[in-house]
């Protein structure tokens, strides 16, 4: 695993220098639609968020968008291949070209929009960064880890807000560079860190999965703004808007009480001019991104609007039982605000 | 090619280019060298082509910017704040440190282990065949993956060494403490410091190893002047002066009060917070990095090593024993000096192997060069092209460095005509 890191570079390397430019520059809907198959990064495992079921399925929060894209752009939900990806080998998979789409917890940041030369297309997550501890170390707040062993995942933004957050409290850390969620789950759990720190999402999906989860606390203190969100290569503005309006569709869908069981009704009797011309039954909002009239419904259709999901991999009624928070609807009080579909 | 008369009355034709010997060489030379270059020139112009169709460019400036993040352990001053340069430096380092380390560890136990092989001694020798075969048969990322999980999964957390009564407790007279984080040794104090050198860019030496290096380089050339004396004075007389106390002497007395003057004392490991400190403490993942390929190469230069004796003739050894030399001393001055000639080129290669090796490093989270700059800083600046080749560059230049060293070393010891 650690030598796909490497073999992920140097598939960067003569992916640049070979002859596979055309993910860069050409049409990724047409190269999706010709493939028959949407090509989605994930994350090597984190449950709730994507990770494979006892059957070999992948399912979670993440997946749910590639599932939503797949049934807008091919008509399909399950026509999706799903690629792992570590922290470290995830942008360069997209920029290579190996993925279509990278729907897996990755933070937007200027750097990365910009520098990397990706395209964030929106945020599915709000989420901060928090620090998890064992219950017997007696620790209640961040601000006593002063020389602790923490664990964490290189590459990440998360990596970054630790050295920030120990320099501006004027504490001392070791860090324990690990690769992947299971990695760091592992050393964790073996005590060879004090603490583990990612996402506040990723440690209760993390903490879920443990055998005892009630001696392990998750320490109020978050120490960055961590918006997640699924992400494209720059240059392809069209494939751009497939997959934001897609993300956009599913909180729409939500905010306007359209669920996987009343859309057919609803597409063909609903009031709402908004509804409407969301589900296609007027103005055909889907030529314009070079879809048909339903790839809205079909994205809906997939795994449920925004709430449903959230509900059904990650919310209070899961075991990872998080709280919608943030992530609720603007009118509930939280920050998802889809822009109007006219 | 003078020395073939070409004969006068036939013409140069163009089909002589690929028909006659004088030029046929000299056509396919020309045409495979146009083809490299044209597959070269294509390889470089198709990058540049495809990371501006990416919308980006080709510059080092990234070296210069804040880094932003920490290294466990640095070998310099290091922090969040230092340049991408800065932590490649002390990726750099790591790397070299794990690879002089890990070549000495594995000459003495190649070497050691290769001599064993030979043993009379049945079971001694089959149980050195059995660790030659297992190390050097299965893959050294498992090694390395094997060490460092079990360093990881059964010593304990540095928690258990607290209390009255701890679970566990120090070993080596209370100097070492084993935990599933490091090793935490005992540091080297001095009660009388002189102070750092400041050599630059942060990095300081203490004067006090300064004056141990002097002493020790110094006694070791004063050694060999006594040595030479003596042997000029057996020469002429026949009979060698007594020398070992002189030698003793020079090696060991101003080293002892060195340590007298600086006052040099051990400082333990203690359990503060959540932490040893005090001490040294050495990183699981530089642990069972420096374990695995020590046993790893180790395994490679044992077959080396065994080799170079077997290369040389039995005759040697009897004659040596027809004189009267004892086993031991035959090794030593008879069979390693002519088996050395087989063994170093090889054993140049072991060496270049595991410096390149030690990048598995990133498998036990030791930041090396290829964890520093190959690992985070390509990740946090999306530098992959400029990142990939200057790290090929450094490796390439340390493998270089370490062959003219071998090469340097060979020349010495190969066999002199005369």
């Amino acid at each position: 695993m650690k030598r796909s890191v490497f073999l992920g570079s140097v598939a960067a390397f003569v992916a640049a220098s070979g002859g596979a430019a055309l993910a860069a520059e050409g049409d990724t809907l047409k190269a999706v639609q010709d493939r028959g198959e949407l090509i989605c990064g994930v994350n090597t495992g984190l449950v709730g968020f994507a990770a494979p079921d006892a059957s070999g399925n992948w399912t979670g929060f993440d997946i749910a968008i590639c599932k939503a894209v797949a049934a807008a752009v091919l008509g399909d939900p399950n026509k999706v291949k799903y690629v792992p990806t570590t922290g470290q080998t995830r942008f360069t998979a997209l920029s290579s070209g190996e993925v279509d789409v990278l729907a897996r917890n990755s933070t937007w940041t200027f750097s990365r929009d910009t520098d990397l030369a990706l395209d964030f297309i929106g945020v599915n997550y709000y989420d901060g960064q928090g620090f998890m501890v064992s219950k017997d170390l007696g620790v209640t707040s961040a601000k006593e880890l002063d020389g602790a062993t923490i664990c964490i995942q290189t590459g990440t933004t998360t990596e970054l807000n630790l050295a920030d957050y120990f320099k501006a409290n004027n504490m001392a850390y070791q860090p324990v560079n690990i690769d992947s969620n299971a990695e760091g789950e592992q050393q964790y759990m073996a005590g060879a860190c004090d603490a583990y720190t990612t996402d506040a999402s990723g440690l209760a999906a993390t903490r879920a999965a443990f055998a005892d989860p009630e001696n392990h606390v998750i320490l109020p203190e978050i120490v960055s703004k961590e918006p997640l969100g699924p992400a494209v290569r720059h240059g392809d503005n069209n494939w751009g808007d497939i997959v934001r309006w897609t993300l956009n569709a599913l909180i729409a869908a939500e905010e306007y009480g359209v669920t996987s069981t009343n859309i057919e009704e609803l597409a063909s009797n609903s009031e709402n001019p908004e509804v409407q011309r969301l589900l296609g039954s007027s103005d055909d909002l889907g030529a314009m991104i070079g879809l048909d009239k339903d790839w809205a419904k079909r994205a809906i259709m997939a795994s449920g609007n925004y709430g449903e999901i959230f509900a059904k991999t990650i919310g209070e009624e899961t075991p990872i039982g998080l709280a919608r928070g943030l992530n609720a609807q603007w009118t509930q009080g939280g920050l998802l605000y889809a822009p109007p579909f006219r | 090619m003078s020395d073939i008369p070409a004969p006068a009355h036939q013409p140069f034709r163009l089909s002589m280019l690929l028909y006659d010997r004088r030029y046929r060489s000299m056509t396919i030379q020309v045409v495979v060298f146009i083809l490299v270059m044209a597959a070269g020139w294509w390889l470089v112009d198709n990058t540049i082509r495809n990371l501006q169709a990416l919308g980006k460019d080709f510059n080092f400036g990234f070296l210069f910017q804040r880094s932003g993040y920490d290294i466990g352990s640095p070998p310099i001053p290091y922090n969040s704040d230092d340049t991408h340069l800065r932590a490649a430096v002390v990726g750099l380092l790591n790397t070299v440190i794990i690879s002089i380390l890990g070549c000495i560890a594995a000459t003495f136990l190649g070497t050691a282990v290769g001599i064993a092989r030979l043993s009379n001694n049945w079971l001694f020798a089959r149980l050195m065949t059995i660790y030659v075969e297992m190390f050097r048969n299965i893959p050294l990322l498992l090694w390395i993956l094997i060490v460092y999980a079990l360093l990881t999964e059964i010593l304990p957390a540095p928690a258990a060494y607290r209390g009255e009564d701890p679970e566990w407790s120090k070993i080596l007279f209370g100097n070492v403490a084993l935990t599933n984080r490091y090793t935490a040794i005992p540091s080297i104090g001095l009660t009388n410091d002189p102070g750092m050198l400041d050599l630059g860019f942060r990095i300081m030496i203490n004067w006090a190893t300064i004056a141990f290096a002097v002493v020790l380089i110094g006694g070791w050339l004063v050694r060999r002047v006594v040595l030479n004396r003596a042997q000029a004075a057996q020469d002429r007389t026949g009979e060698r002066p007594t020398t070992w106390w002189i030698n003793l002497a020079i090696m060991t007395v101003p080293s002892l009060l060195l340590i007298w003057y600086f006052g040099l004392h051990l400082i333990q490991p203690e359990l503060t917070g959540f932490n040893f400190s005090g001490g040294l403490n050495l990183q699981n993942g530089f642990v069972a990095l420096w374990l695995a390929l020590t046993l790893y190469t180790g395994a490679f230069i044992a077959e080396i090593v065994r080799a170079g004796i077997l290369s040389v003739s039995k005759g040697q050894t009897e004659a040596a024993f027809a004189l009267g030399l004892q086993p031991n001393r035959t090794m030593n001055l008879v069979i390693l000096p002519q088996a050395l000639r087989v063994i170093i080129p090889p054993l140049t290669s072991q060496y270049l192997n595991l410096t390149k090796n030690s990048s598995l490093a990133i498998a036990v989270a030791y930041m090396d060069l290829r964890g520093t700059l190959g690992g985070t800083t390509l990740n946090q600046t999306g530098r992959e092209l400029e990142a990939i080749l200057l790290m090929m560059l450094i490796y390439l230049a340390l493998s270089l460095l370490i062959s003219a060293g071998m090469n340097a070393f060979n020349a010495r010891v190969k066999l002199k005509e005369r």
